[in-house]
């Protein structure tokens, strides 16, 4: 994580490959230049003094928020009514895909 | 009478009192948007027959003595990644451009339950990524004040549309500044609620550690009215605080002598621009005048905001968009398999900063970068809320500036991300930190631009930083 972080394309492409991307070889190039350069910019932190410090994930002050736990019942009615909002194509009450397995 | 110039607060004592109707209020602005949203293009979508619908409606509860509170009648607008019930929401995106949400999120509901009228869904930059509506799917909002100039970012659309009289109010989101930034750019009032005052639920995500929801409009007093509406606890929303919801307005106006003010040495980096620097001291001496000291005073690590930020949202916003799968909802291309519309409806719904930012998230997540990136983000974000805490020990309130710039070109900064992400380095602090802040407009660029400051207050200060924006304005529009 050095001030000349530089990833290279076939980072680029593994990288996309994992966040189910698809990218042309010209979008390859371009993001590598872009994706250098803002990895240098976030390698500043380096230089932070974080020893002994604490990490932050959430700034609320709140621990274990829970809920009741109530059942609601669902009518086949009402799927189809949240159903009309979309534009996939549709079968028995639900949004159609194909087969995974 | 020109009642698009007028307040929202002008506006709604205005119908209360029966001297006019919400649907003559609303249609006012109908034709106002009509004239001027074909150069500005601060609306994704229109919704003037619903609006005339719930303006009617509005004005016979006025006749039966039924009104449901101050925001009764009052045309608004809706920034385009809050879900609508039945009206078009795409976040900007190409992703979601056919989608209509089958339910409404927290804060429209909130402001439809009061009787609020929506004129329609206000753009910003594609799924809120950006500081100059530039990234959306729908094209650029303009600066109304100059319409070579960009509006801002990402709530572009809901500051244009109020600099330039198309709604009385709006609702924008602000994760990183995209409230107060483009208030800055078009002359108006936004305030960036604490994180957690105001429920998310059913506002489209980008980093779910930063994102707020809340009000921008011509004034601060405005703003308080639409923010006594939507704050507040939500079952929906864990994050939301307890803590009680205050009377605004009633704060509005409280003496401020004595109240001690300080100014951010970090912020007064290389490249702050003259006539910017020049608005802070504007501020300054009207605050001193009101009775307030104003100190200076330091925040050590903000150099550090923008590089942690860059690796935490996309951090969070590899996660949020990985719903985007082609599968439930949003843009759906493919058929053969599972992973061939997974693959190829990203590829035609993601715009290249969002692109950009996943890829950085994963990046900063994978194996062996988990901890040189995200964790220390995570330490340097401490570090950060320490500096407010420690800030807010010797001060009531920091002003400071918004941005490095009044509005720049359209195009100037597109082909450079990284000069893109320094626009936010003002205000992404605030955001990290999640405490609250006001823009509020001080004064005019000798290119005619409006420039604002920022009043940065303690997490559930709202009530304080809209009295010090409101005292400010009262004094500067007299």
């Amino acid at each position: 994580m050095s001030q000349q972080t530089i990833i290279t394309e076939e980072e680029v492409r593994h990288i996309a490959k994992l966040a189910k991307l698809k990218l042309s070889d010209d979008e390859v190039k371009k993001f590598q230049g872009e994706l250098s350069n803002i990895l240098n910019l976030v390698g500043m932190l380096e230089e932070a003094d974080t020893e002994g410090v604490e990490e932050t994930s959430q700034v609320t002050g709140l621990t274990n928020v829970f809920g009741a736990d109530e059942v609601e019942v669902y009518e086949p009615q009402q799927e189809d009514k949240l159903l009309e909002c979309s534009t996939l194509p549709k079968t028995d009450h639900s949004i159609q895909i194909p087969k995974i397995m | 009478m020109n009642l698009t110039t007028k307040t929202l607060t002008q506006l709604s004592q205005s119908f209360q009192a029966g001297e006019i109707t919400s649907r003559e209020i609303t249609d006012a602005f109908i034709k106002n948007i009509k004239a001027k949203d074909g150069d500005i293009n601060a609306f994704v979508t229109t919704t003037f027959d619903l609006a005339r619908e719930m303006a009617d409606a509005a004005d016979s509860r006025y006749k039966e003595e039924k009104l449901l509170g101050p925001l009764d009648g009052m045309p608004l607008g809706i920034k385009d990644n809050i879900c609508t019930n039945g009206i078009l929401t795409t976040a900007s995106s190409h992703s979601l451009k056919d989608f209509v949400p089958p339910y409404d999120g927290e804060v429209w509901a909130r402001l439809k339950a009061q009787g609020a009228v929506i004129l329609g869904k206000l753009n910003t930059d594609s799924f809120t990524m950006g500081a100059s509506t530039e990234t959306s799917a729908f094209g650029v909002t303009k600066n109304p004040h100059d319409l070579t100039r960009v509006s801002g970012g990402s709530s572009g659309g809901p500051a244009a549309a109020i600099a330039a009289n198309m709604v009385a109010g709006a609702i924008g989101t602000d994760t990183g500044g995209s409230i107060r930034q483009p208030a800055h750019f078009c002359g108006c009032t936004g305030l960036k609620v604490s994180y957690g005052r105001v429920s998310r639920w059913g506002t489209i995500p980008m980093a779910s550690s930063l994102d707020t929801i809340g009000p921008m409009a011509k004034t601060s007093q405005d703003c308080a009215l639409i923010l006594q509406c939507i704050a507040g606890q939500d079952k929906k929303d864990s994050t939301t605080g307890h803590q009680e919801v205050p009377d605004y307005l009633r704060h509005l106006g409280e003496n401020i002598k004595g109240m001690k003010i300080g100014i951010p040495s970090e912020y007064f980096v290389d490249g702050l621009d003259d006539d910017t620097k020049e608005a802070v001291n504007s501020a300054k001496a009207i605050l001193e005048d009101l009775g307030a000291k104003v100190i200076e005073i330091s925040l050590p690590h903000s150099k550090y905001g923008v590089a942690a930020y860059y690796i935490i949202a996309p951090c969070e916003i590899s996660a949020n968009m990985s719903r985007y799968d082609g599968v439930r909802f949003g843009t759906r291309v493919g058929e053969e398999s599972y992973e061939e519309i997974l693959t190829e409806s990203r590829e035609a719904g993601f715009e290249d900063e969002v692109k950009r930012r996943i890829m950085i998230g994963t990046y900063a997540l994978s194996a062996g970068y988990y901890d040189a990136y995200y964790r220390k983000a995570q330490k340097v974000r401490t570090l950060i809320c320490n500096d407010f805490k420690e800030a807010f020990e010797q001060v009531d309130i920091i002003l400071a500036p918004v941005a490095p710039t009044p509005a720049f070109k359209i195009g100037q900064n597109t082909d450079d991300p990284v000069k893109m992400y320094l626009e936010d380095v003002m205000t992404i602090p605030a955001s990290l930190a999640g405490i609250t802040g006001i823009t509020t407009n001080i004064a005019t660029s000798d290119d005619g631009l409006p420039i604002g400051v920022q009043l940065l207050g303690p997490a559930y200060s709202e009530e304080r930083v809209l009295n010090v924006g409101h005292q400010i304005e009262e004094r500067i529009r007299g």
